[in-house]
């Protein structure tokens, strides 16, 4: 964070393993600073009573751990944020949890948190959570680390101890990079070295936690950053006004400075900065403000704005780390949408380089990434993206990535580089372009892809579809799911991830067939709908069809024109689709063919039929 | 203006243009309260010099304090924004009231229904809420952005990650979006914003002597001839405020001199009593609005 940011806002994370006193350090904190009120108290009362676990005394977890579930397990399971203010300092707290199913909320609160409390049990010391936490830290941008030593009380408020542990913490994050580490002894439950320095302590000469929280530094130096500006909103109220709001993320800017479009090569200067307080004469970093041009220049939401002697890089492929956050793991070559600023694309994880282990910061290799474990990672975008690296600016660096199947946000990034500069590698631009070389044909491009279970009929339906093609004079390709895997794929497997891989090459090859002019037959049985989407996304502007040949599982089984079906019964095939493998059908195919009690040849003419409704034939 | 209020500040805004930017039909719940027309402020900088690009939407229960109706209509009139006003029809015509029906059955009725109602009624896909994590403890864990199912249910366990200020704002077939934010703001913050931007609010919120009864601890106004009183309750005039605002017979009031924000401010720092302690719906049992959330409860 600037220096022109208040520094009477300080945003905390707290986070340690399971029971070392998280809830109750900040109840504690809350309570000596006043925040906990009459009849919060008396509620904690009741509750420290039926759910507590301090016998007689005031059980300050209780105040802290706000779901039902999470008060009849005694566990913290979700982050919490909570709300105090001294007269020197208001603080946010994020409340984190340690189990190590819960790393991803530990990241969440890590993302907008500039100091982090590590929590460790005295009697324990560092365990391999504490390092992963401090890693998670360290790797989300946080510098400022204190190492909250508790439960001294349980260890005679043993100088020996904490020393061996403060010790044993700051070799590990020397390991970490640049991060400064303050280690205070306290007793969180007995109030020791909170906000008054413990006699039961007298070797400890440092600051108390509140006071180390009043007086710690996050200025980081105030290094003086370039100009960001995520475009987030296009106010057009009438015809008079045109001007682009966002928040101003780093640097700050003034009317007449020239502003660069990311990643166009394009420039306006600025004009005004507009606010419901007037017109200002300059924004800083923080200010959520609107911006008006001198000139038109064609600024859409989702661009970013910068400094033009400090530009941001522009590419589609970069480096980053990533965290990721499902239980569905992380497969290289699916697509997922990126969303970083204001701008949302798909994007597909290239290749893992490696992974992290967090406990000793080894790279391991790896083919996918499980839920809260952390990658190394190339990633490519559908268009070029303008970034920082992240340790520049958070803001401009971060990324998370959204499952496209079910929303849920799968994964955070953070880049490091770009893979290559899309400013110096241009598409070499051609004159002789796919119509072009489809009128040579008189035809129009086409990418028909047959999905479906192995032995619905997909293979034997795309040779009659070409048969019938041919002989109205069309130019086609059919390219076949096993033929394919005796060439181009035959170095992969049936594992999801080879599975997906197989599907991108196809498509691949699919589209540069189209690009040629052709009419594509593809027969797949491709049983994810996101490596179609993929597919169909790659194949754009191209017609492309989804041709849902809809056999049930019964009938191809009945059918097994390989033999395949009673070899993964006998099980001596693996990954099978349909039995051991899902099958994903599709949700709005353009053609879906039911084959039971159908010939191939009507199911070909079927096809036939929708081509020339949509004037492809 | 201090500098951590305009750092709130600016992050309301920029989640309200997120709104307007991500969502096809998004809608601010107005409930008149404090918190609402903050809101309100906020809504009206994030566009300036365009209006909000969304309606209000407020949940009349038929209960409201009289007060609260006509700042309701004069601040509508005075912005020339758009309101819709909801009232769950089917409720009021069983004779749902809060006095015969108890809090519970009130709330879920009216508020909790009728709230369910307007969103599917008007297609509403994101509902902007004045909801603050300072305000109880399971809404200490509520995401700035909410996902709620078909049926407007909250799962807390299945809550997606958010991280730096990168909202998802992704939505599947008939799930909608709640949003809230105010969610880093205290009820102290609140007013002292109130304060240094002179947004009106409510006189409710502000002591003056009042016709009160005291009921289980709280003052009970009465506001008007519909609230029974029990054999030998009579209304009796204290100078009282309201720290919140809900239906009448269900909000309490307290004991106060404080008649203007700065006024208020001062007294919250010295205050030893949570906001929501006059809210009797709240205190029927511990998880109670855990509960009413998981329900479709704002």
């Amino acid at each position: 964070m600037s220096c022109a940011l208040g520094k009477d806002l300080l945003r905390v994370l707290t986070c340690g393993s399971v029971d070392d006193g998280k809830s109750t350090l900040i109840g504690r904190l809350l309570y000596e600073c006043g925040s906990i009120l009459d009849d919060q108290l008396s509620a904690l009362q009741r509750e420290s009573r039926r759910f507590g676990t301090t016998g007689d005394d005031l059980d300050f977890s209780l105040l802290l751990d706000g779901l039902e579930d999470e008060r009849q397990q005694r566990i913290t399971i979700d982050v919490a944020y909570r709300f105090f203010a001294t007269p020197e300092r208001a603080f946010i707290v994020a409340d984190t949890p340690g189990h190590k199913q819960y790393t991803r909320n530990m990241a969440t609160g890590a993302s907008t948190s500039e100091l982090a409390v590590i929590l460790v049990d005295a009697r324990k010391g560092v365990l391999p959570q504490t390092k992963r936490h401090a890693f998670i830290c360290c790797l989300l941008g946080i510098r400022q680390i204190v190492l909250a030593v508790n439960k001294m009380d349980l260890v005679g408020f043993e100088q020996r101890r904490f020393d061996d542990i403060a010790q044993h913490f700051s070799a590990f994050a020397a390991e970490l990079g640049e991060v400064f580490v303050a280690a205070i002894p306290l007793s969180a439950r007995f109030g020791d070295n909170i906000t008054e320095l413990s006699a039961r302590m007298p070797w400890y000469g440092g600051a108390t936690l509140i006071e180390h929280l009043h007086s710690v530094d996050i200025s980081g130096g105030c290094v003086k950053r370039p100009f960001r500006f995520p475009v987030q909103w296009v106010n057009r109220p009438n015809g008079d006004f045109r001007g682009f709001s966002g928040t101003v993320v780093s640097g700050s800017i003034a009317p007449g400075d020239d502003v660069l479009l990311a990643g166009s090569g394009q420039s306006a200067r600025l004009k005004e900065i507009v606010t419901f307080e007037g017109t200002t004469d300059r924004a800083r970093e923080g200010d959520a403000v609107t911006l008006t041009f001198e000139t038109d220049i064609d600024i859409a939401r989702g661009d970013l704005l910068a400094d033009p002697r400090e530009p941001p890089e522009c590419v589609d492929q970069f480096a980053a780390h990533v965290i990721w956050m499902s239980d569905q793991p992380l497969v290289p070559g699916r697509s997922y949408l990126l969303k970083i600023g204001t701008r949302t694309v798909p994007a597909t994880v290239t290749a893992l380089k490696h992974r992290i282990d967090v406990e000793t910061l080894a790279h391991l290799a790896d083919r996918t990434l499980g839920l809260n474990e952390i990658g190394f990672c190339n990633l490519s975008t559908a268009a070029p993206v303008a970034f920082d690296p992240y340790t520049a600016c958070r803001d401009t660096g971060a990324f998370i990535l959204i499952d496209r199947l079910t929303n849920e946000t799968a994964g955070a990034g953070m880049i490091a580089f770009g893979l290559r500069r899309a400013s110096n590698i241009h598409w070499q631009a051609l004159t002789v372009g796919r119509e072009q070389r489809a009128a040579l044909k008189d035809q129009l491009p086409a990418v028909l892809w047959l999905t479906g279970l192995s032995g619905a009929g997909k293979s034997t339906i795309a040779d009659i579809v070409e048969k019938k093609l041919l002989a109205l004079g069309r130019h086609t390709m059919l390219l076949d799911g096993d033929n394919v895997r005796h060439g181009l794929n035959r170095d992969l497997g049936f594992t999801d991830a080879d599975r997906v891989e197989n599907i991108r090459r196809a498509g691949e090859v699919a589209k540069l067939m189209a690009e040629a002019g052709l009419i594509v037959i593809c027969s797949f049985i491709s049983p994810f709908r996101a490596e179609r989407r993929m597919v169909r996304e790659l194949t754009a502007p191209a017609a492309f069809l989804e041709v849902y040949v809809d056999t049930p599982l019964e009938e191809c089984m009945r059918r097994d024109p390989k033999g395949l079906y009673a070899k993964a019964r006998a099980g001596r095939l693996e990954h099978f689709t349909g039995l051991d493998s899902p099958y994903e059908p599709p949700e709005a195919s353009e053609i879906r063919i039911t084959t039971v009690g159908v010939t191939p040849d009507t199911a070909a003419e079927q096809i036939l039929e929708e081509l020339r409704a949509r004037k492809i034939i | 203006m201090p500098e951590h209020l305009k750092r709130l500040e600016a992050e309301s805004i920029g989640i309200m243009r997120e709104v307007a930017a991500e969502f096809r039909n998004p809608v601010l719940l107005y409930s008149i309260g404090k918190d609402s027309s903050v809101m309100l402020q906020l809504a009206r900088k994030a566009f300036f010099p365009g209006k909000p690009p969304f309606p209000l939407l407020h949940i009349d229960t038929g209960w409201k304090f009289r007060e609260m109706i006509a700042f309701r209509d004069h601040t509508v009139r005075r912005l020339g924004l758009d309101l819709v006003v909801h009232t769950n029809e089917e409720g009021k015509a069983r004779g749902i009231n809060p006095i015969t029906a108890g809090s519970a059955l009130h709330t879920a009725v009216m508020k909790t229904e009728a709230l369910k109602q307007a969103l599917d009624r008007h297609g509403f896909d994101a509902a902007i809420g004045g909801a603050r994590r300072d305000e109880e403890k399971s809404r200490a864990k509520e995401r700035v952005f909410s996902v709620r199912s078909a049926e407007h249910g909250w799962d807390p366990k299945n809550q997606r990650p958010e991280l730096w200020r990168l909202y998802n704002t992704r939505l599947r077939e008939r799930q909608s979006m709640r949003v809230f934010p105010l969610s880093n703001w205290t009820e102290l913050d609140i007013w002292e914003y109130v304060a240094a931007e002179e947004i009106p609010v409510v006189p409710l919120y502000f002591a003056k002597p009042r016709p009160v009864i005291s009921r289980g601890g709280v003052w009970i106004m009465v506001d008007d001839d519909r609230l029974p009183l029990e054999p030998g309750e009579r209304p009796e005039s204290r100078r009282v405020r309201f720290r919140t605002l809900g239906c009448y017979p269900l909000t309490g009031a307290v004991e106060s001199a404080a008649a203007t924000p700065a006024q208020i401010v001062a007294e919250l720092r010295n205050a030893r009593d949570s906001e929501r302690q006059g809210r009797l719906i709240d205190s029927d049992e511990e998880a109670a609005m855990e509960r009413k959330k998981r329900e479709g409860y704002f």
